[in-house]
């Protein structure tokens, strides 16, 4: 059984839902990481910092679904490509109402529902295996080609990062999604210049990111992640867009954005964090957030 | 042994027996991509995946195909000619082949996808795995040119699909050996859902086991013919070559059974032990595939833990090596898979 995290973190207080903003949305978004980030001790809390606001934008102004019934036919596909970044689709997930909140108790622990690595298989609203990076992309190709078979209205957002850019497969369902003249499909790139083994921009170098996509076919737009009216404007400009191509918003994000001592830190990928500065953490990320 | 690309064929410039070979053995060229692998006289049926898609598809609405630049190689063409709607053209990515698949399956539908074998094993596994098998998807990879049946190379030649195939969970593997079996095989996996890995005879496919009242059954090995000195374990093409294995050495008085295995992975275990428990059989396993993890290594390891020990085993199975290219009957003679080189290999181990 989940072991409780000894109460030093206590949960947001609850708002009335219909009056909480999307700034709300991202601030408990990132609350409920934080909390699932002290069960482990480490983990990548800060690219879940960090993509909160788009996440905060994906399920409470652009996506539709249903929080009872995650499998609802009617609604928006979202595939997680990054399968590492499931700590930041379980705080969305929970926030959205589709994971119950006392089960980020259990995050990457024995039998949870919640593993580090997302899985279809383990999370209800979790659409694909992530983890062996590169597969969102493609996958999401046969979604919106199965969609479209069954004429459904519903779109697939894809989340997948700039580190990942170097497999190729995602340039092969990048080619595919505008043969196919995917106008179903919303991609999210999170760029937040940090992968593995250092800056992503030295690693392999992505860039120019918006001239990449734009000579594969896509409608192509960029905007800051962690600005939310600009969020709001890109994820309606996608959906409504009228061209027959499928639309790519990539989002560059601060790593362990809300947290100033995290997001100082050098190496960020996959952050240790010491016990006593969990608790640390939670009241300068609570203080920012008032001041 | 791989050939030194500094040494120029003996043979060149030479007349008669060295230039050309013998009439009853002449010095062959690599035919096409796929040659058929029907004797001159054996009755074919052409492209027997192919019709049998396209038929099954008008009563199954979900089901829907697509390849990775190889309809025509893999039959495929059949069925994107009869149902074009449904047949969708991925180009030559089969990373993407594959998610597009389980995309395309994890909204209802059932995705025939084919390429060559060597592309899914090798290519694209990492996407079958993750993709498909655990997510236990109902996608069937169908893929041309198994273990030896191209001469063109180690590029081509997917000598180790099966042993790939065989450590995936859930996957289902069929090594069907003839258009008799593949056109039954077609609904039987569609019948079956989760994923299913077939290993595809294309073009014109020899005709064999309607001779001898055979129905395919999911899972299910068939003993084919019975004898008492020998008891030949096959799949694939080889069950075609153990059978006139078979009559060759009858004339030498041995007697030999033969046991269909067309379902790889589940091992139809019942079968195989029943078979290889009766006393005094020498059992060989055949093969169109590497010594290496495949029907041979999962029958020894299935009689091993089960305390089954036949007189002898043995396996007829193509060397773990990178096989050379050129002709497939010389290929198939070099390593011991045609029916002249299982047939002397049986004599000699009697």
């Amino acid at each position: 059984m989940n072991t409780s995290t000894s109460g030093a973190v206590q949960p947001a207080s609850q708002p009335p839902l219909s009056n909480v903003s999307l700034a709300d949305r991202a601030y408990r978004i990132r609350r409920h990481a934080l909390r699932m980030g002290e069960v482990q001790g480490q983990g990548y809390i800060a690219q879940a910092l960090g993509i909160a606001d788009v996440l905060a934008v994906s399920y409470f102004h652009g996506m539709r679904y249903r929080p009872e019934d995650p499998e609802w036919e009617g609604r928006d596909r979202f595939l997680l490509s990054i399968g590492h970044y499931a700590i930041a689709l379980y705080a969305a997930l929970i926030e959205a109402g589709i994971i119950p909140e006392d089960e980020l108790e259990s995050y990457g622990s024995d039998d949870s529902r919640l593993p580090m690595s997302g899985m279809a298989a383990y999370t209800p609203g979790m659409e694909i295996t992530g983890g062996s990076l590169g597969h969102g992309l493609p996958l999401a190709v046969g979604f919106c080609l199965g969609l479209k078979r069954k004429k459904s209205d519903s779109f697939v957002y894809c989340m997948f990062s700039d580190g990942e850019l170097g497999e190729g497969s995602v340039w092969e369902g990048a080619w595919s999604a505008s043969h196919w003249k995917l106008d179903n499909l919303i991609g999210i790139v999170d760029v937040n210049n940090q992968q593995a083994d250092g800056p992503a921009s030295q690693v392999t170098g992505f860039e120019p990111l918006e001239a990449r996509f734009e000579s594969f076919g896509w409608h192509v737009q960029r905007v800051n992640g962690n600005d939310i009216d600009a969020l709001v404007a890109a994820f309606d400009a996608a959906r409504n867009l009228t061209e027959p191509k499928p639309r790519i918003i990539i989002c560059d994000t601060k790593m362990a954005k809300g947290v100033p001592f995290l997001e100082e830190r050098e190496r960020n990928h996959f952050l240790r964090v010491e016990p006593h500065e969990w608790q640390k953490a939670l009241e300068l990320f609570d203080a920012g957030r008032t001041s | 042994m791989r050939r030194s690309k500094y040494v120029r064929p003996a043979w060149l410039g030479e007349q008669g027996e060295g230039g050309q070979g013998t009439a009853d053995k002449p010095r062959l060229t690599t035919s096409a991509m796929i040659a058929s692998l029907a004797g001159p006289d054996q009755r074919t049926k052409p492209a027997p995946f192919g019709h049998a898609l396209a038929a099954l598809a008008e009563t199954r609405p979900e089901i829907v195909g697509l390849t990775a630049d190889l309809a025509k190689y893999t039959d495929l063409h059949i069925f994107a000619k009869a149902h074009p709607d449904r047949f969708y053209q991925m180009g030559m990515a089969e990373q993407l082949l594959i998610s597009a698949a389980a995309g395309m399956a994890r909204e209802g539908f059932m995705p025939f996808a084919t390429t060559y074998a060597v592309f899914a094993a090798r290519r694209a596994y990492d996407f079958i795995c993750m993709a498909i098998a655990e997510e236990n998807l109902n996608v069937k990879i169908v893929c041309a040119l198994p273990g030896l049946t191209t001469g063109y190379g180690p590029s081509h030649q997917a000598t180790e699909d099966i042993a790939i195939f065989r450590g995936m969970p859930n996957i289902t593997i069929i090594d069907p050996c003839d258009a008799h079996e593949i056109e039954q095989v077609v609904p039987a996996i569609a019948a079956h859902s989760g994923p299913v890995y077939l290993r595809l005879l294309r073009g014109n496919v020899p005709v064999v086991l309607d001779e001898y009242d055979y129905t395919f059954e999911l899972g299910k090995a068939k003993m084919l013919r019975d004898g008492n000195d020998v008891l030949i374990i096959s799949s694939g093409l080889m069950t075609m070559r153990a059978l006139e294995a078979a009559e060759r050495l009858a004339e030498d008085r041995v007697d030999v059974g033969v046991l269909h295995v067309p379902t790889i992975k589940p091992l139809d275990e019942a079968t195989i032990l029943k078979e290889a428990s009766r006393t005094g059989r020498m059992v060989v396993v055949a093969e169109n595939h590497t010594i290496v993890g495949g029907l041979g290594e999962a029958v020894a390891g299935l009689l091993m833990r089960s305390g089954v020990i036949p007189p002898a085993f043995r396996q007829v199975a193509l060397p773990d090596e990178f096989l050379d290219a050129g002709a497939l009957p010389t290929l198939h003679d070099r390593y011991g898979i045609s029916t002249n080189a299982m047939t002397e290999s049986i004599k000699g181990w009697l």
